[in-house]
């Protein structure tokens, strides 16, 4: 898919989970905006999975760790096929699929999480298996950096180097807040890229709303032959709407009508921008 | 007498593990309390250490598990299911990924190694996690067919064993499946429902009973403590009039409290009484001494019995 392409989704990926958690009241709204572009990214570009192979055994697998952030998962998946997106209409309310962090009741959804320092262990497993059977599949899986701080997270990545898994990528979502405050204050897991080259891994940095950096780092994997890989994916709490960015008190916030409609006017502004750039590309012959 | 459950997991888990190309084992540096050892020299590319790092252990169980291999996830009880708790509530039961958890000496197997090493918990964390099936094998037989059992089932199950030799209890034409209590001995004076290493205690009880007092005891090894065969139970409670539960587990939330409750809510009103490692720091010993400490041990149950039997 195309730069202008996904340009265009991460503002309607935006644009719908924020409905969506506007209408359940609830969410990690903060957190969603902040990895949305990097779900976006593998689902458009890297991910060999769809609804039709989710069943094969050679289809990559996405483990979302940080499960808290589901709603950028939730509103991807549906524009991918997995589920009518109008299923949405009954997030976290009473005996929906749709909960809160993520569930295998969910088509696409590879494993259940939310609570934190989960994914990278269940990741590891996925892709020993792979390694052991032969298969090609990549193992994708997101963390968030305040999880960091779980202890089950360094113990999943001395394996995963002590096994050799080059199938396995983690992505930390580093925007560097979490509910309290900043992750350096709250416990500094700083400096990453040290940490894991120390446990054996291979890194990469890439700006985590940058698509083309994105997707050509993640076709590049394995960055070394034999190692796990870390990305290292530089993002920003709230990315997208003014009055939240960069503002912890968005981590689990649900803006009010007012804030509501101003949210969706900038998205609606950068929208009009971004389709008249591309009306443009296209009578320039660029796209 | 036979071999410890453990040894017997271990050559049943290596029989299987000839036909099936799927069976892995993982370890957490517990190759040799697990006597898993010669699986791993066996087919050393389907044994999985992970080091001294329980959490791990499960969590990479459950990813092995969702791409399709058939997991035994092997380590010390009291770690296993502490320790990593979280990750088999999560990783392993809600996400319904079909590892074999192995509780590695279990109960208070480690004896004086005191009660870092004790698992009197597992019965009652488990036993409020949905989706687990929780076995508490008696003799090698129950464990060879639990074994068995667990490596075909799509769903998690935890297997609890001990480290000490077991006499055999049945011949191998006994039915055993998951859920389904099996009867050791017949009687209709007193039900002592029990499980796993108690089993044979219990036995030795009721032999001592009817030569004592010409009590007839019926003896089940309930080795299946989730899902609980609630029909056996009641059907012991009618015929017998009275039981009385035996297990190496705290009294709090184990085998006793699942049998009382389902009898209360049944309406059964029947002498009734628990053994088990009562609730205090548990004393210093091996682990027949700690048990005898608490009465569990052939005399002390046929004491208990007798006790519940002037009540009736």
């Amino acid at each position: 898919m195309t730069n202008t392409e996904l340009q265009i989704k991460a503002i309607e990926y935006r644009k719908r989970l924020l409905y969506y958690i506007k209408k359940a009241n609830a969410g990690h709204t903060g957190g969603s905006l902040s990895c949305v572009d990097i779900i976006s990214a593998l689902y458009n570009n890297t991910l060999n999975v769809s609804p039709d192979n989710f069943a094969d055994a050679e289809r990559d697998r996405y483990i979302q760790s940080k499960g808290h952030s589901v709603e950028a998962l939730y509103v991807v998946l549906a524009d991918k096929g997995f589920f009518p997106e109008s299923e949405l209409e009954t997030l976290c309310r009473y005996r929906s699929h749709y909960v809160g962090h993520p569930t295998r009741k969910v088509h696409g959804i590879e494993q259940n999480t939310g609570a934190l320092g989960h994914g990278l262990s269940l990741s590891v497993g996925t892709a020993l298996a792979g390694k052991m059977d032969r298969l090609e599949y990549r193992v994708f899986t997101l963390l968030g950096d305040g999880e960091l701080t779980e202890g089950s997270n360094w113990e999943a990545s001395l394996l995963a180097s002590h096994y050799k898994l080059d199938n396995l990528v983690a992505i930390v979502d580093y925007n560097r807040l979490q509910i309290t405050g900043a992750t350096f204050d709250v416990c500094n897991t700083d400096p990453l890229e040290d940490k894991f080259n120390a446990f054996g891994w291979s890194v990469e940095h890439v700006d985590g709303h940058d698509f083309e950096t994105m997707s050509k780092v993640f076709d590049r994997t394995p960055f070394q032959k034999g190692k796990p890989n870390l990305v290292i994916a530089h993002t920003t709490k709230g990315k997208g709407i003014s009055y939240m960015e960069g503002e912890k008190r968005w981590h689990h916030g649900v803006p009010d009508t007012q804030l509501y409609n101003r949210a969706m006017k900038e998205l609606d502004d950068r929208l009009e921008v971004l389709l008249a750039q591309k009306k443009q590309k296209v009578k320039n012959g660029n796209i | 007498m036979g071999r410890s459950n453990l040894e017997v997991f271990s050559e049943t888990l290596q029989e299987l593990a000839d036909s099936d190309r799927d069976i892995v084992a993982v370890t957490s540096d517990s190759r040799g309390s697990g006597k898993i050892a010669p699986f791993g020299e066996r087919f050393p590319d389907r044994m999985i250490e992970v080091g001294i790092a329980e959490q791990n252990l499960v969590g990479v169980s459950a990813g092995l598990a969702s791409a399709g291999k058939r997991v035994f996830a092997v380590s010390p009880a009291c770690f296993l299911t502490a320790r990593a708790l979280e990750q088999i509530k999560n990783d392993v039961a809600y996400s319904d990924n079909p590892v074999n958890l192995i509780g590695i000496s279990a109960g208070v197997s480690y004896g004086a190694l005191g009660s870092t090493h004790h698992t009197l918990h597992d019965f009652a964390t488990l036993r409020a996690i949905h989706n687990i099936t929780i076995v508490s094998p008696a003799d090698n037989f129950e464990t060879r067919r639990s074994i068995e059992l667990a490596a075909a089932y799509d769903h998690p199950v935890y297997i609890r064993l001990g480290k000490k030799p077991m006499p055999h209890l049945h011949d191998d034409q006994t039915k055993f499946e998951f859920g389904k209590g099996i009867v050791i001995t017949e009687g209709e004076d007193l039900a002592i429902i029990t499980t796993g290493e108690c089993v044979h205690l219990a036995s030795q009880a009721a032999i001592r009973l009817e030569r004592i007092h010409k009590i007839k005891t019926r003896v089940i090894s309930m080795h299946t403590i989730k899902p609980i065969d609630h029909k056996l139970l009641f059907q012991s409670a009618t015929q017998c009039g009275s039981i009385l539960t035996v297990e190496e587990h705290s009294l709090h939330g184990g085998l006793g409290e699942a049998c009382a409750s389902l009898l209360m809510e049944a309406g059964f009103n029947v002498p009734f009484k628990m053994m088990g490692i009562p609730d205090e720091y548990t004393i210093t010993g091996s682990q027949a001494e700690i048990l005898s400490h608490y009465r569990i041990s052939e005399t002390g149950i046929a004491e208990q019995a007798w006790d519940l039997i002037s009540q009736k």
